[in-house]
């Protein structure tokens, strides 16, 4: 099942670079089918998945890969990779309608989304760490060559720079799974194992420097302040459905490693130092929204207020360190929160790169303050705009909410200092409010005016997201009913 | 079935509503919103009676819990039956965008009725962010005009500001161990009860537009009166005191949040009175009133006095919801709000004249209209606890009655012939009048006034008193020297009104300067810091991250350097080295080592020669070889022994 919905984007990505002959039409149809049909899948395991028992996985598939190093081709789910993976499923989807209209060099395009869907997906489910490891960097190449390849501005060296800095960082990523390898007795990559005998505890010094390595390679990914460079210019330069996969899937990718391996492998040296990480999520929150509020380049402003919702999930997963008796719920709360977030993100942020490149089709810049007015020529857009920056300002009724509520709810019960970051809920208030009268009110003037409402495929690739982020702000419990289960393991684990 | 109905009663306006705002719908707009409203109002009455309490599983181990006691039935059919009337005011008043109008309003009164029902800290601050957004919507509802929209942001991020109180509130109460059931919250564990109740203070009072939040509440002005009329009237504003009034248990268990709710809702109801007073903009008068008004039922709720709080919220929201309404049919009409531009507005549209007169006095306190009623029940409690509060809660009753009075003067006082011209010079200064009230605009005010006649039972015995008990108080009546000291102050400070004009000094024209100090002490220094931060950002860490690439430039660069200068010159110096050293070698090897060799094998031949010396051949040769040796060995194995 899981190989099927890792491998079947690959393969028909595979098959549309075998068919050099086929039409732009049909390449971007077959895109869109595949995706749906990935989508079916995951929808499909989805209803089948119950919560596996503590420490194991759903949906086991493990096969012998590399023998003479103990690493093997194991996949599995649970309730923090079962949201990402659907998750993932619908951004590319989205993506894919969005991408209907595109005609710089369709076959290429849906073949690279098609392998980059395949990497991601593979990252979620890869229960080795080299079988992570592997998708983790295949994701680097592949957003290198879609900023660098469908991209605008100065789209080669944001995609140099994106890739330059995220590769160093996964070398540190490296350089820590080696660590826990060396250090497993038996020696092994397998994660299930590796979270199971939790290989340097007890060894304080050596399980400090594995963690710094993992967690550098992790905060560059996600990003934390002060690795976060890299992520502005990716976003400003590359193409819409890049931007809305790099920020929705990639970034997930970092956030995810810290509850998948960090948590669980190294809990002692995550409770010695849940007080740093608390900090970097801390600063990460009020510097992005900070930062954000200042931009007047409408992509950069979200790329910031990413690393501000990023900085929430790390400072939930930190709080989940300080470990307790009587904050158990507490913690559990806030990990939610944190894996409710990711979801979330990737919805809402996704819509609004997804927005971000109608303006840059229609008028060729994200400059806010070259608009104005235009709610008139374009209600539509106004409106799925205004849902987006509501629900990414974190209002209820819309899934920011559910997971910050969460976030902050079980972090201050476990860490009161952590309510400092409540700042952060009132900046990107402002900041948001500020873009949509930028942006939509006022007089029809600028680039605003004879701009051309949504489109159908794009109305089709954006409205889902909302609806959806929608859906989980008001009936949070399906997600939460799979989540919850597997942050109370991941707590536990800390604890040990 | 009343379970249902208390669903419904929620989610009917909320999903109409939702509808309605994205849908073009212009036609149908009002229709579908009245008999949406109709409903809903219908429901609230259902619910009041049967008191439902329903639930399901939410979050954070919480569940989203609504219910209707003795507190939310007073509170959640004025909320619906407000929103009835203002809607069929609106239908007459707003004439473009109506589906987004109308949708956004239904929106709005589903979470301010989803926040008169909520049972625990989750359910509560869903509804009361949405009715923040919403706020903000409405008020910068006509979106052309920037300066709108800035006072919806205003209105948002400040009270979103205060919100946050609801956050940290939400997380103390997982940490004290007695869950987020707002009933349950007074249980919590000792230290952490503090941080529940100061959170949930600071949220309710700025909701409530109390100090030093009120200043959103003059910019909010911006928007659509019957914004205003529901919002700040019966809703949003009041839904702040309402809190306080539902919480009330938890502020009491402190030992100082009550008196603090208390002294702050007094001093509100002094000081906005005072800036009340001070107003030549209708609507800026009557925004500062409700943050006065507000302060007695945040008053009421810092005394235990929960019923004499509810009946004023629910007397003060009828008699607010008029005269905004009126405020608003006048705005349209004649096109100005200015105080000098209405003079005897009154004598010219009689009914709304009439109504907008009762809800006049009702709010300078005059018997036995609502706010006389309601407001001493709640200076009797002030009495009850300290007399200074009393005292400046009377002075607060005389500054509502000295504003009220300035309405009334404007509104009734003969206008001289000389000065018609001045008052003309302000029609539609503000937007084009119609010089037209219709029946839509005026039905509405009819029942508005009446609430502001009658509504005082819900204070005075024998209804006052069975709501008392209802909510769990003993009945606590005014001395009738109290209640007659407060129509004495009324009347005579209306009197003193008419006869005298009022002060307006500036400190109070401007709101006491709250939203200058925000912009200068907050929102300025915010900016710069972004800004400051922006280009930290690009110049600093940025420019790090390419500074040490540069630099690892560089660095490769001069590696390589180093390595064809020194590492590769080093070998090619070791090769020609040992190029030279292999010459010398060679001719070493000529000249010593072959040497060498072939004289060491000249020796060795002559020792050859030497050699083959003894071997004769004859035996007696070898014997003596022989002897000798052995005279040799003897001889050494003696001397080394």
């Amino acid at each position: 099942m899981l190989s099927l919905i890792v491998f079947l984007p690959l393969a028909a990505a595979l098959a549309l670079l075998a068919l050099p002959r086929l039409g732009a039409a049909a390449a971007r149809w077959t895109w869109v089918a595949v995706a749906a049909a990935d989508l079916a899948l995951v929808v499909a395991a989805w209803l089948r998945y119950e919560t596996p028992t503590a420490g194991r996985l759903a949906f086991e598939e493990q096969a012998e890969w590399i023998p003479g190093v103990n690493s093997s081709y194991h996949l599995g789910v649970d309730g923090l990779s079962l949201p990402l993976i659907a998750m993932t499923a619908v951004i590319f989807l989205a993506c894919a309608i969005f991408a209907l209209r595109e005609t710089d060099r369709p076959r290429l395009q849906a073949a690279l989304f098609l392998f980059l869907q395949s990497v991601s997906m593979g990252l979620f489910v890869a229960a080795d760490l080299i079988l992570f490891f592997v998708f983790f960097d295949l994701s680097i190449v592949g957003m290198y060559f879609v900023i660098a390849g469908w991209g605008h501005g100065n789209a080669a060296r944001s995609a140099m720079k994106f890739f330059l800095y995220t590769f160093l960082g996964s070398l540190a990523l490296l350089v820590g799974f080696i660590g826990l390898y060396i250090a497993a007795d038996p020696h092994t990559f397998d994660m299930v194992e590796l979270a199971e005998q939790t290989p340097l505890a007890g060894s304080s010094l050596a399980g400090g420097l594995v963690l710094a390595a993992i967690l550098i390679g992790l905060a560059v990914k996600t990003p934390t302040v002060p690795f976060h460079t890299w992520l502005p210019p990716a976003h400003t330069d590359a193409p819409a459905i890049g931007s809305a996969v790099l920020a929705g899937v990639l970034l997930k990718m970092g956030t995810y490693g810290f509850v998948r391996i960090a948590m669980p492998m190294l809990p002692e040296a995550w409770r010695d130092w849940a007080w740093v990480i608390i900090v970097v999520g801390i600063v990460s929150v009020v510097y992005g929204a900070l930062v954000a509020l200042a931009q007047t380049n409408f992509k950069r402003m979200v790329a910031y207020t990413s690393v501000n919702h990023m900085g929430y999930i790390v400072l939930a997963v930190g709080a989940a360190g300080l470990v307790a008796d009587d904050t158990a719920q507490a913690r559990s709360v806030a990990v939610t929160g944190a894996v409710t977030q990711m979801v979330s993100h990737g919805l809402i942020t996704g819509a609004l790169f997804l927005l971000a490149g109608v303006l840059q089709d229609r008028a060729a810049t994200y400059d806010m303050d070259s608009y104005g007015g235009l709610a008139g020529p374009a209600p539509r857009l106004a409106a799925f705009f205004a849902v987006g920056a509501f629900a990414s300002l974190g209002l209820p009724g819309l899934s920011g909410f559910i997971a910050e509520f969460q976030i902050f709810t079980g972090s201050i019960a476990a860490a009161p200092v952590t309510a400092i970051a409540l700042v952060g809920i009132l900046l990107t208030a402002a900041l948001f409010l500020r873009a949509l009268q930028r942006i939509f009110t006022g007089e029809t003037r600028g680039r605003s005016v004879g701009f051309t409402d949504l489109r159908a495929a794009e109305v089709w690739s954006v409205g889902p997201l909302l609806v959806l982020s929608l859906l989980i702000g008001v009936f949070p419990r399906p997600l939460l009913a799979v989540i919850e289960p597997a942050a109370e393991v991941v707590v536990e684990l800390v604890g040990r | 079935m009343s379970e249902s109905a208390l669903w419904l009663l929620v989610l009917l306006p909320a999903v109409v509503g939702g509808g309605l705002a994205l849908s073009r719908l212009e036609r149908a707009a009002a229709a579908v919103s009245l008999a949406t409203a109709f409903t809903t109002a219908a429901l609230s009455v259902v619910v009041a009676l049967e008191r439902p309490r329903v639930s399901v599983p939410f979050m954070a181990g919480s569940d989203l819990a609504l219910g209707v006691d003795a507190l939310s039935a007073l509170v959640a059919p004025t909320v619906a039956v407000v929103t009835l009337l203002v809607l069929v005011f609106s239908a007459g008043e707003i004439r473009e965008s109506q589906a987004r109008f109308h949708g956004l309003m239904l929106l709005f009164a589903s979470a301010a009725l989803l926040t008169a029902t909520a049972e625990t800290l989750p359910a509560l601050l869903f509804a009361w962010e949405v009715m923040g957004a919403t706020s903000f919507a409405l008020i910068g509802f006509w979106w052309r005009d920037d300066h709108r929209v800035s006072a919806g942001i205003t209105a948002f991020v400040t009270t979103r500001t205060a919100d946050v109180g609801l956050y940290v509130a939400a997380g103390a109460a997982l940490a004290g161990g007695a869950g987020l059931a707002l009933g349950d919250l007074p249980v919590s564990s000792e230290g952490w009860r503090h941080v529940v109740a100061a959170g949930v203070l600071v949220a309710a009072l700025g909701k409530a537009a109390q100090l030093p939040f009120s200043f959103w509440l003059s910019r909010a002005m911006e928007g659509p009166s019957p914004v205003s009329a529901l919002l700040h009237s019966a809703a949003m504003v009041a839904m702040g005191g309402y809190l306080l009034l539902r919480t009330e248990p938890l502020l009491a268990s402190t030992g100082w949040a009550a008196p603090a709710a208390a002294w702050v809702g007094a001093l509100t109801a002094l000081l906005l009175g005072a800036v009340a007073v001070a107003q030549q903009d209708l609507k800026q008068l009557l925004a500062a009133s409700t943050s006065a008004q507000l302060g007695f039922v945040v008053m009421g709720a810092g005394l235990a006095s929960v019923s004499g709080g509810a009946a004023h919220l629910v007397a003060h929201a009828s008699t607010k919801a008029l005269l905004f309404l009126a405020a608003g049919a006048w705005l349209t009409a004649l096109g100005t709000k200015q105080l000098s531009g209405l003079r005897g507005v009154a004598r010219r549209w009689r009914l709304v004249g009439w109504a907008a007169t009762a809800g006049a006095l009702s709010l300078a306190g005059v018997a036995p209209l609502a706010l006389w009623a309601t407001k001493d029940a709640v200076l009797a409690a002030a009495l009850a606890e300290s007399p200074w509060l009393y005292a400046i809660g009377l002075a607060a009753a005389a500054l509502s009655a000295a504003y009220a009075g300035k309405i009334l003067v404007i509104l009734w006082r003969q206008l001289p012939e000389r000065e018609h011209a001045e008052v003309e010079a302000h029609l539609d200064k503000e937007e084009p009048g119609t010089r037209h009230v219709g029946m839509l605009e005026q039905a509405p005010l009819v029942a508005l006034a009446l609430g502001a006649v009658v509504l005082g039972v819900l204070a005075l015995p024998p209804f006052g008193d069975t709501i008392a008990r209802a909510l769990g108080e003993e009945p606590l009546h005014p001395t009738p020297l109290e209640m007659a000291a407060s129509v004495v102050i009324a009347l005579g400070v209306l009197a003193l009104v008419w006869w005298r004009p009022v002060p307006e000094p500036g400190w109070a024209l401007s709101w006491l300067g709250l939203e200058r100090a925000t912009q200068a002490l907050v929102v300025r220094p915010t900016l710069a810091l972004a800004e400051a931060l922006a280009r930290f950002d690009d110049r600093v860490l940025d420019r790090g991250v390419a500074g040490s690439a540069a630099a690892a430039l560089g660095l490769a660069r001069r590696a390589a350097t180093f390595d064809d200068r020194v590492l590769d010159g080093a070998v090619e110096a070791t090769s020609r080295a040992s190029l030279w050293a292999a010459a010398g070698a060679a001719r070493n090897d000529d000249r010593w080592f072959d040497g060498a060799v072939e004289g060491l094998a000249a020796q060795l031949r002559r020792l050859g020669r030497l050699a083959r010396r003894p071997q004769t051949g004859q035996l007696h040769h070898y014997y003596i070889q022989a002897v000798a040796v052995l005279a040799i060995g003897v001889l050494l194995l003696v001397t080394v022994r």
